[in-house]
């Protein structure tokens, strides 16, 4: 229950921002923070608590976002009827995927090239029909009013990244009570002992990567929302898989604020890199990679881990284990 | 309550398993016993369903269950430990008993309280908090009992759930297996530690290359010579009857 009105104080304060800043920088920063922790948050339900770690997140990204703009643009849809389709096709699309690779219990590396692999054919096929714009993409009307999930200004994207990402904080919340959380977390530790222990292994993971398709085309269809624009490189290339498995590794996989802290923290070492190095580009690249690097030599369960271990070492004493 | 028979299968050119019957009756404890390499865990994951035999068949309370996968086995009521214990590293013991228990409780509360009460059983209730890496082995090995204990089974397969504990442990964990017996709990165990064998079992099969050489009670089998030739080699019963004729002439 503290966790659940944490992640309702949280939501709160978020909210509040636009009210006490008009500053359009401010507000972009935390608009990108969130839809970085947003994409950390769909990697984070496969890759923190499934243990299979995706490197081709993006094919999910992506699927959602030309849903969202091939249905808008070629069909004449409403943006808000178009959101569950995209978010049902991250799923399906995730469906498929599981249901190959996880049948022939691809694992580890494996599965992470699998997932790499469809990413870049996804990406060759909307490079190719011109059902999606082929290479030159597609650009979406400029019709901002929030009867076509788009807006005059800031305020109005924050609050639906804000409500993305509180629909990932209660997926993620329901997860670490719930049964199906505890097999999913089982699978990720030990898939033989889940299965003499009754846990349907296939059936546990191919849920985990539609509820994380699902979450992953929300992120994409935001992005069409925000740039009104989407080509094959920006929906389908690697850049948004790393992102979305930056977040979870630096704040701590498998836990409820890994991905918003690693996205915090991230996009925090952004700005002051661009601050202090000016505006050379990739210099925020390098500073995530050295960050990456250091996280996973000396702390593997991220930044959360930090706290965890304090936590522990304190409970220890009062239980004289 | 089970009843194997004729399994076999085979990698490769190695013939692991060959032709293996045997059965369990309701509320014993049997043993499964046999040198290194016998191919006792292989015939345990035939049981279990982590293994497809190449022939035979498995019928575990009057239903055929040959090749059905492991999880629902499990939910028909038979679980297997591991050999090499696998925890749930990550999580606490609680939380890893839990994932058994899931099994017959929906909810999260009544999952945690029941993995509460077969700690208590598997004398684990002072760690319930400990993550389970952080336990010892004898730790380790009682936690893999209590969360197949937690999914309710009627038949338990334990693989050599006293290996590697020393002496002390080992007569604190016999009790603990009598009495899961006692609660309903029918069980087939692989064991190398032969006073747990016989202290325990009621009827014992002996398995060497993959295939049964004995079967009888724990007195029956120390004293059968193929038993004795398994284990010490070729030859050996009729050395031992010599020796020990020459010591008392």
């Amino acid at each position: 229950m503290k966790e659940l009105a944490g992640i309702f104080v949280f939501c709160a304060l978020v909210a509040l921002a636009p009210l006490l800043t008009s500053s359009g920088s401010m507000l972009n920063l935390i608009i990108m923070t969130l839809y970085a922790a947003l994409l950390g948050q769909a990697w984070n339900i496969l890759g923190g608590f499934g243990g299979q770690f995706s490197f081709g997140h993006a094919v999910f990204f992506g699927s959602g976002a030309y849903a969202m703009a091939v249905l808008q643009v070629k069909f004449g849809w409403n943006a808000w009827a178009a959101l569950p389709v995209a978010l049902a096709l991250g799923s399906a699309v995730g469906a498929f995927i599981g249901a190959l690779s996880f049948r022939y219990g691809l694992k580890g590396s494996y599965f992470a090239l699998v997932t790499l692999a469809f990413a870049e054919v996804f990406r060759i096929l909307s490079n190719t029909f011109d059902f999606t714009g082929a290479g030159v993409g597609l650009m979406v009307p400029l019709k901002e009013s929030a009867a076509d999930l788009q807006f005059t200004g800031k305020a109005g994207y924050l609050y639906l990244i804000l409500a993305f990402v509180l629909a990932g904080l209660l997926l993620t919340w329901w997860l670490k009570r719930s049964r199906y959380g505890a097999w999913l977390q089982a699978v990720r530790d030990n898939e033989d002992s889940a299965a003499a222990l009754g846990v349907n292994v296939f059936r546990v993971k191919l849920a985990a990567i539609m509820m994380s398709g699902a979450l992953m085309a929300a992120g994409g269809a935001f992005y069409v929302q925000l740039f009104h624009y989407i080509d094959p490189h920006l929906a389908y290339g690697p850049a948004v898989s790393v992102e979305a498995l930056l977040g979870p590794i630096i704040g701590g996989m498998g836990t409820l604020w890994g991905p918003l802290l690693g996205a915090a923290v991230l996009h925090g070492l952004g700005e002051f890199t661009r601050g202090v190095m000016g505006d050379v580009p990739g210099v925020n690249l390098m500073a995530y990679g050295v960050v990456l690097i250091l996280m996973v030599t000396f702390l593997p369960q991220g930044i959360i881990g930090l706290f965890r271990r304090k936590a522990r070492d304190d409970k220890k004493g009062d239980s004289g284990a | 309550m089970l009843e194997a028979r004729g399994l076999s299968i085979s990698f490769g050119g190695l013939r692991a398993v060959g032709d293996v019957t045997l059965s369990v009756p309701k509320g014993a404890i049997v043993g499964l016993i046999g040198p290194n390499g016998a191919g006792k865990s292989t015939l345990f994951g035939l049981v279990s369903g982590f293994l497809k035999p190449d022939s035979g068949s498995v019928h575990f309370l009057g239903r055929d269950i040959t090749g059905l996968a492991p999880h629902l086995i499990c939910r028909l009521g038979m679980t297997r430990t591991f050999q090499i214990v696998q925890p749930f590293g990550a999580q606490t013991v609680r939380e890893n008993i839990a994932v058994g228990a899931h099994l017959r409780h929906a909810s999260r509360r009544d999952a945690l309280a029941y993995a509460e009460a077969v700690a208590t059983r598997v004398g684990l209730a002072p760690q319930l908090n400990k993550l389970a890496l952080n336990l010892t082995v004898a730790g380790r090995k009682r936690l893999e009992l209590a969360r197949a204990l937690a999914t309710e089974p009627q038949l338990l397969l334990l693989d050599e759930v006293l290996a590697g504990l020393n002496p002390q442990e080992i007569t604190e964990v016999i009790p603990v297996i009598r009495q899961i017996r006692d609660t309903g709990v029918t069980v087939l165990m692989i064991e190398h530690v032969m006073q747990a064998v016989m202290n325990l079992a009621e009827s014992v099969y002996v398995l060497s290359n993959g295939q049964l050489i004995a079967q009888g009670s724990p007195a029956e089998i120390t004293g059968n010579t193929r038993v004795i030739e398994a284990y010490l080699g070729h030859g050996t019963a009729e050395r031992l009857r010599k020796a020990a004729e020459a010591n008392h002439a």
